[in-house]
């Protein structure tokens, strides 16, 4: 294998990584509001994800860092194309994270009322957004022979994406409270049951149409048989997850639903494979694995550090997991 | 408007911002942890307490570093996407490093400090923020690469219409880096050293008689001592980075000095007021032969002014003006140093009166809160002219900043980060100074005093 083509794929399992890490806690963060009724209700909620939102974010970081280090010309036309949604991500991500950190640094009503909301607003945005921006990349945006966005923000909003917008925010909701369910004990879990039956079919509902409707728009992801398979797991992931509900198996429920969304992902970066930006203007002026890419040295150095590192993060993050293991009690100290 | 005015704006204010916070991450994860291990090793309620209570302000200023940080890691790409696609072969890797090493460890590790009271062994507690604070300053060593291929690019070539990575090694040992790094990393340990030193202080005069006022008087000692060994490495590793700017970025040097024509001695300025469009100064006050003593360590030597640095450039490189923005980098130069050698002479007084015991005079106690804000007066200006007396380039010698910018992004859109981003961070620097005064002001609380042999 070249190894251009294995940074795409080390890319979009970085990608795939953050979309199920932070994904549940996107979800979380949204159903603090939702689920959680008063102060120690939402504390409780946003104790499950207090120890990893940080290290779960790091994962989108090192993507964007992988993706400036092996395909140059990706980062500098991605992020410049997508300008104002991912200025509206940053300012999602700064507002949540800070507000998850803050909210219990100071002893007014009004303080963490604020931060809740900015808790929620912030997740519900980043959740929608990603959505989006990643199916831009697959759906195609004007890009001009030298990779130059020729487009204006109304480009970036076409209903596939759009439609995949709404995707991501079903789904995140979903695996954060399939996470909660893993988390909580007593009242508040209980409370998750009726909104986990109910948000089930509308991520089915949603997924189908997505499906449906990405095979409609998009060619590329007829093109290349990787797509259609993994579109099929994603399917029937998403199926066994939500008809049989595990109702009495929340560790089950929240695996298919980790499968479905890494099926997502893959089925997502295996129809844009060999490219990683698609120009809707004309194909030649896409973005490939390869005009995109750093020289092989460079790459080889980057697989060298990869190979060491990646390996010692998953351990010690792992870890964290291992350690925080147990159901939250609404009683619990310490922490925030 | 002009885009690569708004964009230059945008990065000065959104790094800018972000470094007020992470010299304080870099010093104060280091103090804590030292803290803690005191703790660990004695079991005295004092040390946990100082842990509890230093550990909580470390941690209001982690959260805001950390999520200005995250703009950090995309805005190359935003708003710079020419330079982007033009050194991304070479200075992507730093920044991927950089994730993947330290922002994986900091972060998850942090995690297990904040939560894991009661469910990890004290040890591993205090190995925990042991790794938060060496994570952080590996951090620093990646992203002052990055900085340092800007200011001194090394190891690489110009290929297929872009700069290549031809030895990782060069880059990675990029001779900068050896001043650049211990300069940042003691910036960092006396920031946090005079923030303990001035909330130390502040609580040793408005609240002498309470019980934790012996604690704050340990804090007090350390923030002194780390304060003073911080600032006299600064100015060490100050003073050699001056050196070889004389060799490697001499244009740099002459516009701290607003040092328009060549001489040989050439002196210290001490006083200059600048004629930005005529190039020329208009008041000049200068210690004789000092700049050539500095630079060469002798009474004589040949330092060159700006005019003939500017005839060589353009007989190098081309047409145009190489003269960076003067009157900024030559006050900026003089505020780092002004408040570097002030920190100095206050960090030893505190340290003497803490070493002889002997009383702390009030207005020495009263001067230091307003202290800390020497530390972020000298590491933004510090920046600042690191940055702007590289100007035009982007890359020294290499690529210009007029170049650089993103070519499909209009002056509209940056122009509406630009509000944005300000606004936002007006509105949270405001909200973290409320959170610094109200958890400083209200000190050791009696939940850090309970318990002895718990860890956090």
């Amino acid at each position: 294998m070249e190894l251009n083509t294995l940074w795409f794929i080390l890319v979009a399992v970085l990608f795939t990584g953050f979309f199920v890490l932070e994904g549940f806690d996107f979800g979380v963060g949204i159903l603090s509001l939702l689920l959680g009724k008063n102060e120690v209700e939402r504390r409780t909620i946003l104790r499950t994800i207090g120890p990893h939102w940080d290290g779960n974010e790091v994962w989108l970081l090192t993507a964007g860092g992988a993706i400036f280090a092996a395909f140059p010309r990706w980062y500098a036309v991605m992020f410049s194309a997508l300008y104002l949604p991912l200025f509206l991500l940053l300012v999602a991500l700064i507002l949540r994270g800070l507000a998850i950190e803050y909210r219990n640094k100071f002893h007014t009503e009004t303080w963490r009322k604020r931060w809740d909301i900015a808790i929620f607003i912030g997740s519900l945005l980043a959740a929608i957004l990603v959505g989006v921006a990643i199916t831009d990349l697959l759906h195609g945006i004007p890009l001009d022979a030298k990779g130059v966005f020729t487009g204006n923000f109304l480009d970036l909003v076409h209903p596939f994406p759009v439609l995949a917008g709404v995707a991501s925010l079903a789904v995140f909701t979903w695996i954060g409270l399939l996470f909660l369910r893993l988390k909580l004990q007593g009242e508040l879990l209980t409370r998750t049951e009726p909104m986990a039956s109910k948000l089930r079919w509308i991520v089915l509902v949603v997924f189908l149409a997505l499906g449906a409707v990405g095979f409609v728009v998009d060619p590329l992801l007829l093109a290349s048989p990787i797509p259609v398979k993994m579109a099929a797991v994603t399917a029937a992931a998403t199926l066994l997850a939500s008809v049989l509900h595990f109702k009495k198996q929340p560790g089950m429920a929240f695996i298919w639903a980790i499968v479905a969304i890494a099926a997502t992902s893959i089925t997502a970066f295996g129809s844009l494979f060999p490219n990683t930006m698609v120009s809707s203007l004309q194909e030649t002026f896409n973005l490939t694995v390869s005009n995109a890419s750093s020289t092989p040295y460079t790459l080889k150095i980057m697989t060298i550090v990869a190979a060491i590192f990646v390996p010692i993060v998953l351990v010690y993050q792992g870890f964290t997991f291992w350690i925080f293991r147990k159901r939250i009690s609404m009683s619990e100290q310490g922490g925030y | 408007m002009d885009v690569v005015l708004l964009a230059r704006a945008q990065f000065a204010i959104t790094t800018v911002y972000h470094f007020f916070f992470v010299p304080l991450t870099l010093g104060l994860s280091l103090l804590v942890a030292v803290l803690q291990t005191m703790w660990y090793k004695t079991g005295k309620a004092e040390y946990r307490a100082l842990t509890k209570f230093w550990g909580r302000l470390f941690l209001v200023n982690f959260a805001i570093g950390v999520v200005t940080g995250i703009v950090q890691e995309f805005q190359f790409g935003m708003n710079w996407s020419n330079y982007s696609a033009f050194v991304g072969d070479i200075f992507g890797a730093p920044l991927a490093i950089e994730a993947l090493l330290a922002f994986f460890m900091e972060s998850t590790f942090l995690g297990l400090w904040i939560f894991g009271e009661g469910k990890i062994s004290p040890r591993i507690h205090t190995a925990s923020i042991w790794l938060v604070a060496i994570g952080s300053n590996l951090s620093a060593i990646w992203i002052l690469l990055a900085n340092s291929f800007m200011q001194h690019p090394v190891g690489f070539t110009i290929n297929n219409g872009r700069a290549e990575m031809q030895d990782f090694f060069a880059l990675a040992t990029n001779p900068h880096i050896f001043l650049q790094y211990p300069h940042v990393f003691f910036g960092g340990l006396t920031a946090a050293g005079f923030f303990m030193l001035g909330i130390s202080a502040w609580h040793l005069l408005r609240k002498p008689n309470n019980p934790t006022a012996a604690m704050f008087k340990t804090s007090f000692t350390l923030g002194a001592a780390a304060g003073l060994v911080g600032a006299l490495f600064v100015c060490m590793t100050g003073h050699m980075q001056g050196v070889s700017l004389a060799k490697n970025q001499p244009m740099k040097l002459a516009a701290a000095e607003a040092h328009y024509e060549t001489a040989d001695p050439a002196g210290l300025s001490v006083f200059s007021i600048m004629d930005a469009d005529k190039d020329e100064e208009l008041v000049s006050i200068r210690v004789p032969d000092l700049l050539s003593f500095m630079v060469y360590s002798k009474a004589r030597g040949e330092v060159k002014g700006m005019h003939q640095l500017n005839a060589e450039y353009q007989a190098k490189y081309g047409p145009g003006n190489y003269i960076p923005p003067v009157t900024l980098t030559y006050w900026s130069f003089r505020a780092m140093v002004g408040a570097g050698l002030l920190m100095i002479a206050l960090a030893a007084l505190a340290l003497y009166t803490s070493i002889r015991k002997v009383a702390v005079p009030h207005l020495l106690l009263a001067v230091l809160p307003w202290a800390i804000a020497l530390p972020y007066l000298a590491n933004s200006t510090g920046w600042l002219m690191a940055e702007l007396g590289r100007q035009p380039w982007i890359v020294q010698g290499v690529m210009k900043v007029q170049d650089a910018a993103s070519p499909s992004v209009g002056a509209i859109s940056v122009l509406i980060t630009v509000v944005g981003f300000t606004l936002l961070y007006a509105a949270l620097i405001l909200t973290t100074i409320k959170l610094f005064r109200y958890h400083s002001a209200a000190g050791i609380t009696a939940a850090d005093l309970a318990g002895t042999s718990e860890i956090h």
